[in-house]
């Protein structure tokens, strides 16, 4: 089916007259782009075709450039939303004015490709509740480059089940570039992410896989998280044949978020989250560590009052194996890391390629150590340096020894496509 | 005070030609139509204008709220209409569940000469002097045989026809609020939600996916109206419950036991009739007015069910914990929202607190709620900072020592 229906092409006529008969000339944008009265009623057209879709409807948007001033949303499950190239069919956001993401989705069965979507105001797109979500061959681009004021999300389903991101490309989001949260089965594969505060991140999600990405440039490459007070903890992660290569980016999320915790120069940061196996990636140059194992007391966000006391905030059964790690260590982030790094390995030194917090949960030890179900087993990387967060960073140590060791492999997602 | 500023000389031209098409068969009584989406609002006979006056037709019942939803100092004409013979079910908590063919209608206007924000809550009118006010729109809310649905009718330049506008409008506002430091003019878009937006508020359980009216609940409606001369102020529930448009409310003497108790949590006593406090009423508990004011302004999507329960933050009046009131409790998905703020309430201190830097915002990306304002709503961001400033006991948020665990050496 095409965008334009013949009942919206008459509506369009009808409109199209009446504004030629009143006159009205172009009205200026902010950013000085012309926005005239056929780009608004383009976006009028493309909302109602919105509203007024049929499940398996397919709603094409020819290429050409596309400014709109409030978000599109859709409720319909079974639509397909098709541009014509991530270069070709561009929803440009630029002078928004009304709305917190560019696309808002509450459907199941949707599918969203071929289209760019550009300078939102908040969150590119946003699919909140649905199963059967596919996003692919998007490119979300906050077009001035790393910001503060760009947009949180770009790619940002929530709630989800049975979510499919590939082939997708996301620059400049303010948080994450492509962010899954609280949702279960999961693939995001064969995605760029750039210059964003976090690549990608999957948060208080079970059963993801994320792989064949390419992540560069961002604050931290790829992040897997579980934050406090949600109904839903994640775990189940693999990553694996991804290229996480220079995420030195200085960190540009505004604090107060989980993200801004994290340092520059992080290639992946799991934090309180379980059951996470690294292998097969290749990391290059993360200037602060390829690998940090953190839990929620290393983010500054612990109070008594603010976090439910059922909040498990350990990372346990971390499985980091079978990577290859190219320079990186060299740099770290923030005073505290740079100390740490200066007096253990001195000014031309480095920290090695994987980064623990030192935190454990005391209860659950046995002679020392965590059961090995849970335990932290790091393989061919080198010691792990602990950075003793518990006893305030004072005797931090390397090991190797209590890290060779081997979880069961978990599990690949099959979501059938 | 109101000005529009222009540029709607298409839309205008363009209301005229659907009206001279569709040919004026206006309907004197409310008309209930169990499907499709009449193209003006003068179809659904809900509202008329006579004599330069806009009014409800005989048997649509107008009604107020104890504390209503902040909509750009929009002041808001409410009226129910249920067909005849029929009535809503009383529910303690809930929104009433009313009959297939209940027409719920909520035109929004602004004063032309005084300042807005200015008619006090208890002179509300019946009837709108066309001279003095400005009509912007007129929202619907209709259940029919799937559930509820929602319509969106803008008036026009000549302010005689609604006409539907599905994919929403953005208008070009000029008003002048009523402040301490005197008057103010602000310029402001207007925007009228598509109708995919109704939803973004109305469908307040995310899953069930079903739109539901938010006012139309007890608690709201527990006031009194002034129905007029010959009637004069009534309790709204009583007045209804007495015309045979609610069935299964209480007892009367609870309405008038429960006439001073807060609608905060203590206020929900089973067998009682809850009842909000108003938002402005300086006589009224600060925690009642703040509680009330963030339940009927956020909880529609900040609610455990809501489209906004991805966030940990739950606002609506029956909430007890206070982490889920945001105390203390760091943002899971806020990105610039948070304006470099730590916590959703750190007690005592509204400066700090995410909460009141959200609700005082006008960007997209930072405010809220999301949908249905343009400006801040100086007055609620200043009753919510003393709710947050009076905070009992202690103040601030601690880093936990309590739960940070020992080294391990």
């Amino acid at each position: 089916m095409q965008f334009f229906t013949p009942r919206s092409i008459n509506a369009l006529g009808l409109l199209l007259a009446a504004v030629l008969l009143g006159g009205c000339s172009p009205s200026a944008q902010e950013d000085g782009t012309q926005r005239d009265a056929a780009a608004r009623d383009f976006e009028r057209a493309l909302q109602e075709q919105l509203i007024a879709a049929k499940p398996g409807e397919v709603i094409e948007i020819p290429a050409g450039r596309y400014a709109f001033e409030r978000s599109l949303s859709l409720r319909v499950d079974g639509v397909t939303i098709r541009g014509a190239g991530m270069d070709q069919t561009v929803l440009s956001f630029k002078g928004q004015k009304s709305g917190a993401e560019g696309l808002l989705v509450n459907a199941s069965d949707f599918t969203l490709e071929n289209l760019a979507i550009e300078d939102t105001r908040g969150d590119g797109v946003k699919v909140n509740e649905g199963t059967r979500i596919t996003l692919r061959g998007l490119r979300v681009e906050w077009t001035r480059g790393p910001d503060t004021r760009n947009g949180a999300y770009g790619l940002y389903p929530v709630r989800t089940r049975d979510v499919l991101i590939e082939d997708c490309l996301v620059i400049g989001a303010s948080d994450a570039g492509i962010y899954v949260g609280q949702s279960e089965d999961i693939i995001v594969r064969r995605n760029r992410a750039r210059r964003n505060v976090a690549g990608i991140e999957i948060e208080n999600s079970r059963r993801a896989d994320v792989y064949d990405n390419e992540v560069t440039e961002n604050t931290g490459g790829i992040l897997v998280f579980n934050m406090p007070n949600l109904p839903q903890r994640g775990e189940g992660t693999r990553l694996f044949r991804n290229r996480i290569i220079a995420n030195n980016t200085a960190n540009f999320g505004a604090k107060g978020t989980p993200v801004a915790s994290v340092p520059a120069g992080s290639g992946v940061v799991i934090n309180s989250n379980d059951q996470v196996e690294i292998f097969d990636n290749d990391f290059t140059d993360n200037a602060t560590a390829h690998v940090i194992i953190s839990s929620y007391f290393s983010t500054g966000y612990m109070t008594d009052q603010g976090v439910a006391e059922n909040f498990d905030p350990y990372p346990e059964a971390i499985h980091v194996h079978g990577n290859r790690f190219i320079g990186g260590g060299d740099s770290p982030d923030g005073l505290d890391l740079k100390a740490l790094k200066l007096a253990m390995f001195g000014l031309g030194g480095r920290f090695p390629s994987v980064l623990w917090d030192g935190y454990l949960d005391t209860a659950k030890l046995r002679g020392g150590r965590l059961p090995p179900e849970l335990a932290l087993c790091v393989r061919d990387a080198g010691p792990v340096l602990n950075a003793d967060g518990p006893g305030k960073y004072r005797k931090p140590s390397l090991a190797t020894e209590p890290h060779d060791c081997r979880l069961a492999s978990l599990s690949a997602v099959d979501l059938q496509r | 005070m109101i000005r529009s500023c222009g540029r709607f000389l298409g839309v205008a031209l363009l209301a005229t030609v659907m009206l001279l098409a569709s040919c004026s068969r206006e309907p004197r009584a409310p008309t209930f139509h169990a499907e499709g989406e009449p193209p003006t609002l003068a179809e659904w006979g809900v509202l008329h204008i006579d004599d330069g006056v806009l009014a409800p037709a005989a048997g649509v019942r107008v009604y107020e709220l104890n504390t209503p939803l902040f909509s750009d100092y929009a002041e808001k004409l409410r009226t129910v209409w249920v067909p005849p013979g029929q009535s809503a079910k009383y529910t303690a908590n809930a929104t009433f569940e009313f009959p297939l063919g209940t027409i719920v209608s909520k035109t929004f206007y602004y004063p032309r000469s005084a300042p807005v924000g200015t008619t006090a809550t208890d002179a509300i009118a019946a009837r709108l002097e066309l001279a003095a006010v400005r009509l912007i729109e007129t929202r619907l809310l209709v259940r029919r045989e799937a559930g509820w649905e929602a319509l969106s009718y803008v008036w026009d330049d000549t302010q005689r026809v609604a006409t539907l506008r599905r994919a929403g409008e953005i208008i070009p506002l000029e008003i002048v609020t009523a402040s301490a430091n005197g008057a103010r003019t602000q310029r402001f878009d207007y925007v009228v939600p598509d109708i995919n937006q109704c939803a973004g508020c109305h469908e307040t359980e995310v899953k069930r996916k079903a739109l539901s009216p938010i006012g139309l609940a007890a608690r709201h409606l527990n006031r009194d109206l002034d129905y007029g001369t010959a009637m004069g102020p009534a309790n709204q529930l009583m007045a209804w419950s007495e015309a045979g448009l609610l069935t299964g409310l209480p007892q009367a003497a609870s309405l008038a036991s429960q006439s001073a108790v807060s609608g905060t949590v203590s206020g929900m006593v089973s067998g009682a009739i809850p009842r909000a406090a108003r938002w402005d009423d300086p006589a009224a508990d600060l925690e009642a007015r703040a509680r009330a004011y963030l339940d009927i302004n956020c909880a529609h999507c900040h609610n455990r069910a809501g489209p906004a329960d991805t966030s940990g933050l739950s606002l609506d009046a029956a909430e007890g914990s206070s982490v889920a009131l945001g105390v203390c409790k760091s943002p899971i998905a806020a990105g610039r929202g948070t304006g470099n703020r730590r916590f959703g309430i750190v007690p005592g201190y509204p400066e700090e607190s995410i909460l009141v830097y959200r609700m005082a915002a006008v960007d997209p990306q930072v405010m809220m709620p999301e949908l249905g304002r343009t400006l801040a709503h100086a007055e609620g961001v200043g009753l919510i900072s003393a709710w947050i400033a009076a905070w009992p006991g202690d103040a601030g948020c601690a880093l936990s020592a309590r739960r940070t665990p020992p080294a391990i050496h």
